[in-house]
């Protein structure tokens, strides 16, 4: 039942998450890339003013999952850092916190690039 | 009602009828793909994994699939209809990286994957660090204060 529940709010917050991100796309002239760097940023700034982590505790993999996560976890990770090394947390927090998705992204992307053929051009 | 007001009805609801559409499609997708996330998290820490390392290898797992679906050409079909569904959460990411990836193998392991990769990875990693940067220094400047 707690399983259930703790599913049926990560697709709640998910889902309207992902509404706030279709209107920006919709309404305004943002590219899917400005999108991602505007929730990551986000993410950071409501994890440095203490909003992310009761968010997070509430709602799981429904704001963590989005990119706002990303930047979220990035927050975290940061004030532990500074907190164990100071100044210096400051330079190493960010891209440690950031660690296991951008590598995952780096590794299996290069992966898939070595195996799948892929359109002539790209459209990013 | 009269004509004229319906015909004008019609055209500011066929208007918006888009929207509305991508909206529901990129709720409903992109709450499932959380909930997936939900249900691994809850998954990987009843191995006994902890929490947050569980959070992180949900995010591994996420970015594999999406990996793997952009590779055999699918996750661009779903994320036509998904849109924000699947570019909001890590998938889209994890999409932005792989897909321009393969595009360019044609130029090169360096220059082409090395590269391409970062396309929109770099402009992501590059605001998220300066942003944390930022918050790092602001909270130093917090603790010596506290």
């Amino acid at each position: 039942m707690e399983l259930l529940l703790s599913l049926v709010r990560a697709f709640l917050v998910g889902g309207v998450l992902c509404v706030s991100a279709q209107l920006l796309i919709d309404l305004t002239k943002l590219t899917p890339a400005r999108i991602l760097v505007l929730y990551v940023t986000v993410g950071v700034l409501i994890g440095a003013l203490g909003i992310y982590e009761p968010l997070e505790k509430f709602a799981g993999a429904g704001v963590s999952v989005p990119l706002l996560g990303f930047g979220g976890n990035i927050a975290r990770g940061v004030k532990e850092a500074v907190v164990e090394k100071g100044l210096l947390g400051a330079m190493t927090g960010p891209l440690t916190a950031a660690a296991g998705g951008t590598a995952a992204a780096l590794v299996f992307g290069y992966l898939a690039a070595l195996i799948f053929h892929g359109k002539p051009k790209s459209q990013t | 009602m009269e004509t004229k007001e319906y015909q004008a009805l019609v055209k500011r609801r066929a208007a918006r009828s888009p929207v509305v559409k991508n909206c529901a499609a990129a709720f409903w997708c992109g709450g499932l793909i959380c909930a997936l996330g939900q249900l691994l998290i809850y998954l990987y820490t009843l191995a006994g994994m902890q929490r947050r390392d569980a959070g992180t290898l949900t995010t591994i797992t996420l970015v594999f699939i999406a990996a793997l679906l952009t590779g055999i050409g699918v996750f661009d079909r779903i994320a036509r209809y998904a849109g924000a569904g699947t570019l909001l959460p890590v998938t889209g990411f994890a999409n932005s990286v792989v897909s321009p990836a393969i595009d360019n193998k044609s130029e090169g392991l360096i220059l082409g994957v090395g590269a391409k990769i970062f396309t929109v990875a770099g402009p992501v990693l590059l605001y998220a660090t300066l942003a944390g940067v930022v918050w790092g220094v602001v909270y130093f400047i917090i603790t010596l204060f506290v």
